[in-house]
């Protein structure tokens, strides 16, 4: 009798191995646990990495207020963009890392209210990196304007002129939907960042880090009064956020779909720009957390489990971006337009060949990698795969605007872009402040979500049969299948 | 003239897990309590309906935000097109409803999220910087893996002894009573009130 019993555990346990889900906090690790190795990133002096990559990285982004500078002292006309190709890099760029901020959105709205609990430990980093990166996409259309002492004139303030702006253009529509972005994904972080803040109250040593804290919490207690509020708006903010954000792509697409230039004016845009920037945006998340991940060790919070959904995603989404590229191809051969159909046979035969066959190697064939579950199971392999997809979706907004506008309508207007050393070096400038506002904010606030992923710790369930509890409970290992069931 | 003694703002207790808080927030809730609040690192599974909540007013604010905005956006973009400064610009109507919806959903939804945030403040009284919980040392845990009950004394069915006892009951350990800040608080015993009776 005994003997049965134990090989019905044995088998018991053999069938949980396959039937349960990967627990998101690895190691059973206690709430303190999480507190404590989430807060010692901010407290402890940082290493010597983060001090050289800072400085590294701080000057990189030093070359975007100088770039700037030059630029306005000079003229737009540094930049390489002229007649007939008026939008070059620093739309193209635009684009780039508005697209690079939508995976945050997608991971703390979205995931949320589809209850995926898996987003809580990369939901902060990501929203992060959204911002930092709308930070980096508002600088240039703010000076493609060229007159940036006058960019004022986008919003609707009165004027010496007395002119309104034009609500009837993309353009404004685009002016709105950006700041509203912005202010909205902020918001958002920073309510997300309250409880934690007031951890890091909480544990303070020194008086000034106590008051920062202090303030910044709004004197957060966790009372139940204050999370039921806490909660609703919480909710309220990710319904909003997600038509938001996949209003917001689809706004910067009409920027060029509501145009009657032969490849812009085309109704699969948002949906296509909106799947192209969460592909784009979850290979950026994924290039952050991956060093951070091993260099504050957080395996246990950022399980490979998170890494191996976010690949999977990457596989959906470059997928359907693979569909909108020879969707667009037939669409402009079934049109029987001339026009629309040298648009498309140029992209990919013209000058610019190259970009095009970069974008569809990056975006199309590289993630498609991620099928086999060795490339989505090891890190570095990952790492290297979402450095296509990283560069794919440059490329990918290049092509879209630059191959549409060089040779229009009018053979005698065509022309060829290339870059001047000014937009390369502030694109890299870009680059730099990006991730130099990243380093900063792994140093000053906490990286990981720590209320969220308590609250989806076994022990968070109240109703769970766990042992921590002191209530009557039928004492299961651990790994029960009731309790996978519960927690999943 | 005497150093003012402090006044009791309640009694806290301190429970083993979530699921021991909930099991005593039901208890209290059962009993009759009003003035009292749980304490918990995260938002705990449940817990609303054990204290006897409604459902949050959150949302009454971000529907007031949401009309703010719309009625904005519609007034913003009718006054300046169609009354202010009409223009014409190929040849499309000063006001249609189809170029006025991107913006009219963007000034909604900006006005829907400042609505909630507001909302949210207000019903929770935040920014507080302090508060007399926080005079209990044990209290810093409420932020990592602490799980807290405080009956306040405001309470009319508040009694020291009494509600210790009841806390031990329910299974709350290092029961304490929290004071409130006497230079902070308003005090029956100090001096400028005694001089105002």
């Amino acid at each position: 009798m005994r003997a049965d019993n134990a090989s019905a555990q044995a088998a018991f346990a053999k069938a949980s191995d396959y039937l349960e889900r990967q627990p998101l906090v690895a190691n059973h690790r206690p709430l303190s646990w999480i507190t404590d190795h989430v807060c010692r990133i901010v407290e402890q002096p940082a290493p010597i990495w983060w001090w050289v990559s800072t400085i590294v990285f701080g000057a990189v982004a030093a070359l975007t207020p100088a770039m700037l500078t030059y630029l306005v002292a000079t003229g737009v006309g540094v930049w390489g963009l002229n007649v007939p190709v008026c939008w070059a890099w620093d739309i193209t760029n635009f684009v780039f890392w508005i697209g690079i901020g939508h995976a945050g959105t997608l991971i703390s709205a979205i995931l949320f209210l589809t209850r995926q609990k898996w987003r809580t430990s990369i939901n902060r980093s990501a929203e992060a990196m959204t911002i930092f990166a709308v930070i980096c996409a508002g600088i240039f259309p703010a000076f493609h304007v060229g007159r940036i002492w006058f960019a004022w004139f986008l919003f609707p303030i009165p004027n010496a002129n007395a002119i309104w702006q034009n609500f009837r253009s993309p353009l404004l529509w685009d002016v709105f939907a950006v700041s509203t972005y912005f202010t909205v994904s902020l918001i958002f972080w920073y309510l997300g960042l309250i409880p934690d803040l007031a951890s890091l109250r909480d544990r303070a040593t020194t008086r000034f880090r106590q008051m920062a804290y202090g303030i910044l919490s709004l004197g957060w207690r966790g009372s139940n009064r204050q999370w039921t509020h806490y909660e609703k708006t919480y909710l309220i903010l990710a319904g909003i956020s997600t038509p938001l954000v996949l209003s917001v792509h689809s706004v910067v697409s009409f920027d060029f779909a509501t145009s009657v230039v032969p490849g812009w004016h085309t109704t699969i845009f948002p949906p296509y720009f909106v799947a192209g920037a969460i592909f784009g945006g979850f290979a950026m998340v994924l290039t952050l957390l991956i060093p951070f991940r091993e260099l504050y060790g957080l395996h246990d919070l950022v399980t490979d489990k998170h890494i191996d959904n976010m690949c999977k995603i990457i596989l959906l989404t470059g997928s359907l971006v693979g569909y909108a590229y020879s969707m667009e191809f037939f669409i402009a051969w079934y049109s029987g337009n001339p026009f629309e159909i040298y648009a498309f046979t140029n992209r990919a035969f013209g000058p610019y060949w190259w970009a095009y066959w970069a974008m569809i190697t990056c975006n199309v064939a590289a993630p498609q990698l991620f099928w086999f579950k060795y490339c989505r199971q090891n890190p570095w392999v990952v790492l290297a795969i979402v450095m296509f997809p990283n560069t794919g979706m440059w490329f990918e907004r290049f092509v879209i605007i630059v191959t549409s506008i060089h040779r229009d309508f009018l053979p005698s207007s065509w022309g060829y872009f290339s870059p001047t050393w000014v937009d390369i070096t502030l694109f890299i400038g870009t680059i730099g402040l990006f991730v130099f506002l990243f380093l900063l904010f792994v140093r000053f606030l906490p990286i990981i979500n720590m209320f969220e992923v308590k609250g989806i710790t076994p022990q968070a369930d109240p109703h769970a049969h766990n042992p921590g509890s002191n209530h009557a409970a039928p004492t299961q290992p651990p790994h029960s299948l009731d309790e996978s069931r519960v927690h999943a | 003239m005497s150093h003012p003694a402090p006044t009791l703002h309640g009694l806290g207790a301190e429970f083993p897990s979530a699921a021991a808080l909930l099991h005593a927030a039901e208890k209290i809730h059962g009993l009759g309590f009003r003035c009292w609040d749980v304490y918990s690192p995260f938002p705990i599974h449940g817990m609303d309906h054990a204290m006897g909540f409604k459902r949050s007013r959150v949302s009454l604010f971000s529907l007031l935000g949401g009309i703010t905005g719309l009625s904005t956006a519609f007034a913003l973009i009718y006054y300046t097109s169609a009354i202010n400064y009409p223009l014409i610009v190929q040849g499309k109507p000063y006001f249609a409803l189809e170029p006025s919806l991107p913006i009219f959903f963007e000034l909604t939804i900006l006005l829907t999220a400042f609505g909630t945030v507001l909302g949210l403040l207000f019903l929770t009284l935040l920014p507080r910087l302090h508060h007399p919980v926080f005079n209990w040392d044990r209290f810093k845990k409420a932020t990592d893996d602490g799980f807290f009950l405080v009956l306040e004394a405001a309470d009319p069915r508040f009694q020291p002894d009494a509600s210790r006892k009841l806390l031990t009951e329910i299974g709350g350990t290092h029961i304490s009573e929290i004071y409130q800040d006497p230079e902070l608080e308003p005090h029956p015993s100090r001096p400028e009130k005694e001089l105002v009776a």
